[in-house]
């Protein structure tokens, strides 16, 4: 053994030694790196944890390093975790993207840990591989639906859609007055997925095994009927003028504004777009509602739910400990409290003990009734299928104005799927 | 080694610096460039996770051609490449002819037209989307007070491509003009006496005088901006993301989205196909423009 490599044991044997007597106090110390992404809420967030935990534990030290989202955020992730220099505990998607990263070979797993009891079965499914538990929700759970604008339902006195038909006399009344009736933002193409991404509610309500036949290639888009609707959807709003002029370049911060401010009456997004609601237009977040995407049926209506991204922690990391206690922290009712404080309550939390506060805007106890016993909800396809095409949403930009009908969109879709599922190595392809 | 076999091999490595000269420069070439290409090569014929990768043969490739869009993003790559150093060929050339002649400002003048060149690419991409908003770009604001409806620059799938190319031009055509003052200022002014003398217009310098002695410059011009052309990725990437749909992707951004969707391979063999691409478009070019400039 060369002496540098029994300093360096002696080191964390020291280190070790010094994580268990401070156990016993409750106090840590050390230091941390926390990656998170870019998104202002992400930072707030992230900074409000750091600020809490380390005045608890002043001799704990935790920086925050920041990446961007979507896909080069993606690269970022993989690249560190596969070149070993991933931060020691760094927040990033649940579900598909998660299988993605490797995570029996590159994540510390946290099953038996004590706070892990407190959270909720279903969000540890979403985090698990290999038999291991390897999350803890970073957010609340989201649904993904249609923000409208109060005034305008009550200035033209229209009632909350149910059903599809129902969506569209309502659209059709608004575009009477005058307004736009829905809001597309394709100038950033992720936004144009939701007509077909939140449709999946009506999708398992028609074809309750569809996300297995599809996983297994034995279920289509372009083929199942009611799978290819969501495109259809898009495609009906298109043609029937509902969209705002300038669809094609309007970015997220704009549809926000202009479903905050009455400049649209409809805009189909995650819920987590009521935070941005809240940090961009807070004197207009009370006029923002939230419903599901209606189907074929009024009688079966209800919401398509995505599970919020999850922290994870490093295999790498040099104090593995430190990591699950700071981990544990996030995931506690304390961790809750504090993001609610720091940017506000956008849906129900994955986790024991944690409470919404009494005041949550509209559009969050809109949503909680699909929740609730006797609401209806169900995950989205990205949660029970690990095939999610990346082309998706260039797919849906295209249906959506008008550049391909919404049949082809769906096969063209099927091919991109076909490309995902040899490369994840499934079988059946 | 016999004695015999030291001054023959001496004899056939007859060179300025012994042989050992060149091992640093051979080192750096093979760690930096002939690794990654040959690393490349054969991550092309994985499947890749960053994690582990399978061999499967050409399969990649099969995938790759058999892309919806990768017919497409051909045809946009060449006709990218062919508006984008024409335009910057012609343009160049007047623009060059005019900053040689005696104009007040030359110099300025000069700088304003090189000033682009100097600027970031996504950062030229970033104020042209502002500027080319379809409501609220000031392009068409400007357009609309003198009663013009503007189109969407971007956002409609037949003009996007242009859009980007347009400014592409706008962005590089200040170092073609360079290249083509360079050009102009060597030619000699005897030539143009002697035309004088023979009683030449203006028009008749600039064809018979002026066009065939900077045919090196136009040379050097098409193969830089031809080859920036085919491989252009940043001002796309900036302005359209290859949108909208699918309109504007290139053979570069449809390498882009294979790795951001997490296929290295295939994104590698992608990589694989576009060094042939502008090998075989480039080369042949490239020889055409110099056999012509010899029979000069």
């Amino acid at each position: 053994m060369t002496k540098t490599r029994l300093f360096a044991l002696m080191g964390t044997s020291v280190l070790g030694m010094m994580l268990t007597a401070n156990a016993v106090n409750a106090q840590q110390s050390g230091y941390l790196s926390f990656l998170i992404d870019n998104g202002p809420q992400s930072v707030a967030v992230a900074e409000a944890w750091v600020a809490a935990y380390t005045e608890q534990n002043p001799d704990v030290t935790i920086d925050i390093e920041v990446r961007p989202g979507g896909g080069e955020g993606d690269n970022i992730v993989k690249t560190r975790l596969a070149t070993g220099a991933m931060a020691d505990v760094f927040f990033y998607n649940s579900g598909s993207l998660f299988q993605a990263i490797n995570p029996v070979q590159n994540l510390l797993p946290v099953t038996n840990e004590a706070w892990q009891e407190g959270i909720q079965d279903s969000f540890k499914t979403v985090v698990s591989a290999g038999g291991e538990v390897y999350g803890t929700p970073f957010a609340p759970a989201m649904g993904g639906g249609i923000f409208y604008n109060k005034p305008i339902y009550e200035e033209l006195g229209l009632e909350i859609p149910k059903s599809w038909d129902e969506f569209m006399a309502n659209n059709e009344k608004i575009k009477a007055a005058g307004k736009v009736a829905v809001i597309q933002t394709y100038g950033e193409s992720w936004t144009s997925q939701l007509f077909v991404l939140a449709d999946f509610f009506n999708v398992l309500a028609a074809e309750p095994d569809f996300a297995e036949k599809f996983t297994t290639n034995e279920a289509k888009f372009a083929t199942s009927p009611a799978a290819v609707k969501g495109f259809d959807r898009l495609q009906d709003v298109f043609e029937a003028g509902y969209l705002n002029a300038d669809f094609g370049a309007a970015t997220y911060p704009d549809g926000i504004r202009m479903v905050a401010t009455g400049e649209g009456a409809h805009y189909p997004m995650l819920t987590f777009g009521i935070g941005a609601i809240a940090e961009t237009q807070p004197d207009h977040l009370q006029d923002v509602g939230f419903f599901a995407q209606p189907g074929d049926s009024a009688d079966s209506n209800g919401l398509t739910t995505w599970m919020p991204d999850s922290v994870y922690i490093a295999k790498t990391t040099a104090s593995p400990d430190l990591a699950k206690d700071f981990v544990g922290f996030i995931g506690s009712p304390a961790g809750c409290d504090i993001r609610n404080e720091a940017v506000g309550a956008t849906g129900p939390y994955m986790i024991a003990g944690c409470e919404l506060p009494a005041d949550v805007p509209p559009a969050v106890s809109d949503m909680l009734p699909y929740f609730q016993e006797g609401g209806q909800n169900a995950p989205a396809l990205e949660f029970l299928s690990p095939i999610k095409g990346p082309a998706l949403e260039q797919i849906t930009v295209e249906v959506g104005s008008g550049i391909r009908p919404a049949a082809e969109g769906a096969a063209l879709y099927d091919e991109d799927v076909r490309k995902q599922a040899q490369q994840l190595g499934l079988e059946g392809w | 080694m016999t004695a015999a076999a030291v001054p023959a091999m001496k004899a056939r490595r007859r060179s300025l610096y012994p042989g050992w000269f060149y091992a640093p420069a051979a080192a750096i070439y093979a760690v930096l460039f002939l690794a990654p290409t040959f690393a490349s090569l054969y991550f092309s014929l994985t499947r890749w996770t960053l994690f582990d990768s399978v061999f499967i043969g050409f399969e990649n490739f099969a995938q790759f051609f058999r892309e919806p869009f990768l017919i497409q993003g051909l045809v946009n790559t060449v006709i990218y490449a062919v508006i984008t150093s024409g335009l910057k060929v012609v343009l160049g050339m007047l623009l060059a002819l005019m900053l040689t002649s005696q104009i007040v400002a030359r110099g300025y003048l000069r700088s304003v037209i090189f000033f682009p060149v100097l600027v970031s690419t996504v950062g030229v991409g970033m104020t042209f989307t502002v500027l080319m908003h379809p409501t609220v770009g000031m392009i068409n604001q400007g357009l609309a007070t003198l009663g013009i409806q503007g189109p969407g620059w971007l956002v409609d799938p037949k003009l996007a491509l242009f859009s980007v190319a347009l400014v592409d031009v706008w962005k590089g055509v200040g170092l073609a003009t360079v290249i083509y003052i360079a050009g102009l200022v060597a030619i000699p002014k005897d030539y143009y006496e002697a035309a004088r003398i023979d009683g030449a217009t203006s028009l008749q310098n600039f064809f018979y005088v002026t066009l065939p002695l900077s045919r090196p410059a136009t040379a050097t011009v098409i193969t830089l901006s031809f080859i920036g052309g085919l491989r252009t990725f940043d001002l796309i990437w900036a302005m359209t993301k290859g949108g909208p749909g699918f309109a504007s992707d290139t053979v570069a951004s449809v390498i882009y989205k294979q790795y951001q969707a997490g296929f290295y391979g295939l994104s590698t063999a992608g990589n694989v196909v576009l060094f042939v691409l502008i090998a075989v478009l480039v080369v042949p070019l490239t020889m055409f423009l110099n056999r012509k400039q010899g029979h000069e």
